[in-house]
């Protein structure tokens, strides 16, 4: 009995952290100004300006994933493979950025990159011509793989931790090489990692607008920068709400597809 | 038995719930029904009053003062206009007084009633009544700032840049900031057109739109409060910044100049307003009042560093400062520019739609 009373807070967190946020979103993302029933916002996602955003943003998304993931993956079986005490200390210095403010470190690369920057500084110094990646999308996805990397090697690890050793020398034994041992089995065993590793670089990959505003120099037009705009410059909050609904649908359905993977259910969010 | 039970904790579990909710909005509402007669309630944009003065206002008149702040005036406006917060003070820039004003948000301010509404400079007061507030009767002026080009006179020459459309030259590739911003940088768009900052017309718009898109190329950067940052540390040679942000800029970089374009240029004035719904009317106007006294005006303007509308409070300047071309732009400059005015809903729209096509180009 006094254990159901003990959930009340967390219903009321429920309620007021989502239950009461997502409601009012889908009031204003379903009615307009005058606050009569539309569908426009919703629909205003084929409009050419949105789609084209939307499309940049499933493409950065898509590449710094990409790329986290090939970076993720071999330091977990490296890792797998070392001694413990390394293991840990690796471990640890991936995840140390993490305890510094992530708007922070974003404004750390601006820093770094830009055209008078610490790192062309140092270029000029060496006689070597300037790098200028800032305010191009590949300065944001550099950004977004900085950001999200340790979403994508913990997961991984983690999983690739599971494996139990003698099943890889037991592949060993039977005659298996190493290639044979990676394609079938730790690369089949580390699915629920990898894919919630996925999810977990993707989704705030597709929606930031932090990382564009500041690494694309205002070039770089995401969705989430429209989304933002419609709320704090453009006072559309229909607008705004109806294409954070489109969002949500594109996060379930990514998410929905990944939970399909992960039969384990190790990163079950749905 | 068991089911019943259950269901009589849903029951009281729901009624619950419904009992916080309904606390959480009739909070939300009433502002919890803190009437105290000893206080007033201030939003204001961020970093806005020097904290001493909030500080010594609270010590003299011996009224509490809460503060809240806000980025945008766009953040602020939904939350007077849904009654989301009760706020005494607020302050607007010139186009949303002007929407708050149509909208019936504001509430007559009567200066008649503050002894130091006199020290607002007449040609500040001029600029509002033309424009946002005809009458003077909802608004009183508390900061102001016109944009400029701000340049590396090393780099590109003493007396280089002149006009809008030298942010449109080639060969400044690279090398050029522009405002990130909504209406600024349509406004400077339209302005080097010839066009009114204003503007409505579409034709003028999209041809606002074309000729951002056709310097984008160029353009190194649309930054708002980094630009000077940028110019300073030689990364640009040349962008759009707030008068306010010369002075400090030039401490740091001498090599810096600022010049006011030839065509005319934005001013914005941000200014103290009173909602309808205020709660302390009467402690609202003495809190406005206090701003305008001259030396807290001079105590705002030494921590913000922006152009103060204050007359009395420019003339305990030292003479440098006083004599600024930079800080105080001539009556000339001040009439061919304009304040952003409200567009309405239909003109911001079209605003939004022109903007999003130039940034997604």
């Amino acid at each position: 009995m006094s254990k159901k009373y003990c959930a009340v807070p967390f219903l009321v967190w429920l309620a007021a952290g989502t239950v009461i946020p997502f409601a009012m979103i889908l009031y204003y993302g379903l009615t307009d100004r005058t606050g009569a029933f539309t569908l426009n916002n919703i629909l205003a996602i084929f409009q050419p300006i949105h789609g084209q955003a939307l499309g940049l943003s499933l493409l950065l998304a898509l590449i710094s994933t990409v790329i986290c993931l090939l970076l993720a993956f071999p330091l977990a079986m490296i890792l797998k493979d070392s001694n413990l005490g390394r293991r840990g200390f690796i471990i640890f210095i991936f995840i140390l950025p993490m305890w510094m403010n992530f708007l922070l470190r974003t404004m750390a690369w601006q820093v770094i990159l830009e055209k008078g920057g610490i790192f062309n500084t140092v270029l000029a110094h060496l006689h070597l011509p300037a790098l200028t990646i800032i305010n191009t999308p590949a300065a944001v996805v550099l950004g977004m793989v900085y950001d999200f990397l340790p979403f994508m090697v913990l997961p991984i690890y983690n999983a690739m931790m599971k494996i139990d050793d003698s099943i890889v020398e037991a592949a060993y034994d039977l005659g298996a090489g190493k290639s044979t041992v990676l394609r079938r089995i730790l690369l089949p065993m580390s699915i629920p990692g990898i894919a919630s590793g996925i999810t977990m670089v993707f989704v705030p990959s597709l929606t930031t607008f932090v990382i564009s505003n500041i690494l694309g120099g205002g070039k770089i037009y995401l969705i989430g920068n429209i989304i933002e705009q419609e709320f704090t410059t453009s006072a559309n909050w229909n607008l705004g709400s109806g294409l954070s609904l489109v969002m949500m649908l594109f996060i379930i359905v990514s998410m929905a597809a990944l939970n399909a993977l992960d039969k384990n259910g190790e990163g079950n969010f749905i | 038995m068991r089911l019943l039970r259950a269901d009589k904790i849903r029951r009281v579990l729901s009624a619950l719930l419904a009992v916080v909710m309904i606390i959480v909005c009739a909070c939300a509402m009433t502002g919890c029904g803190h009437r105290d007669e000893k206080e007033v309630r201030v939003f204001c944009y961020g970093d806005y009053i020097d904290p001493a003065v909030v500080k010594s206002f609270q010590k003299e008149t011996g009224i509490k003062v809460v503060l809240d702040t806000y980025d945008t005036v766009e953040e602020m406006y939904p939350v007077i206009k849904n009654r989301a917060g009760v706020y005494d003070v607020i302050c607007p820039s010139d186009y949303m007084v002007e929407r708050m004003i149509n909208e019936g948000l504001l509430a007559e301010i009567h200066t008649e009633s503050m002894p130091h509404y006199k020290n607002i400079g007449r040609r500040y007061l001029k600029i509002a009544d033309e424009s946002y507030d005809p009458g003077n009767r909802y608004s009183v002026p508390y900061q102001y700032g016109v944009a400029g080009i701000m340049y590396n006179k090393k780099k590109l020459g003493k007396d280089s840049v002149t006009s809008w459309n030298d942010l449109w030259r080639k060969k400044y590739k690279g090398k050029i900031l522009m405002q990130d911003s909504l209406r600024d940088t349509m406004g400077i768009s339209l302005k080097s057109l010839g066009f009114s900052l204003n503007s409505v017309k579409e034709k003028q718009l999209a041809a606002a739109a074309r000729h951002l898109i056709a310097q984008k190329p160029l353009v190194y950067k649309y930054a708002n409060d980094s630009a000077r940052d940028l110019l300073i540390g030689n990364s640009a040679d040349l962008g759009v910044v707030w008068n306010g942000e010369v002075l400090y800029s030039q401490k740091l970089n001498s090599d810096l100049a600022f010049v006011v374009p030839r065509e005319g240029t934005e001013i914005f004035i941000d200014s103290w307003c009173i909602p309808r719904n205020a709660f302390h009317k009467d402690n609202a106007r003495k809190f406005i009042d206090y701003m305008c006294r001259a030396d807290v005006a001079y105590r705002n303007f030494e921590y913000l560093t922006y152009s103060t509308p204050n007359d009395a409070a420019r003339r305990m300047m030292p003479a440098k400062l006083r004599n600024s071309e930079i800080l105080f732009p001539s009556d000339k400059m001040l009439e061919k520019s304009e304040s952003l005015r409200d567009v309405g809903p239909d003109g911001d729209e079209l605003y939004s739609r022109y903007w999003k096509i130039f940034k997604s180009k």
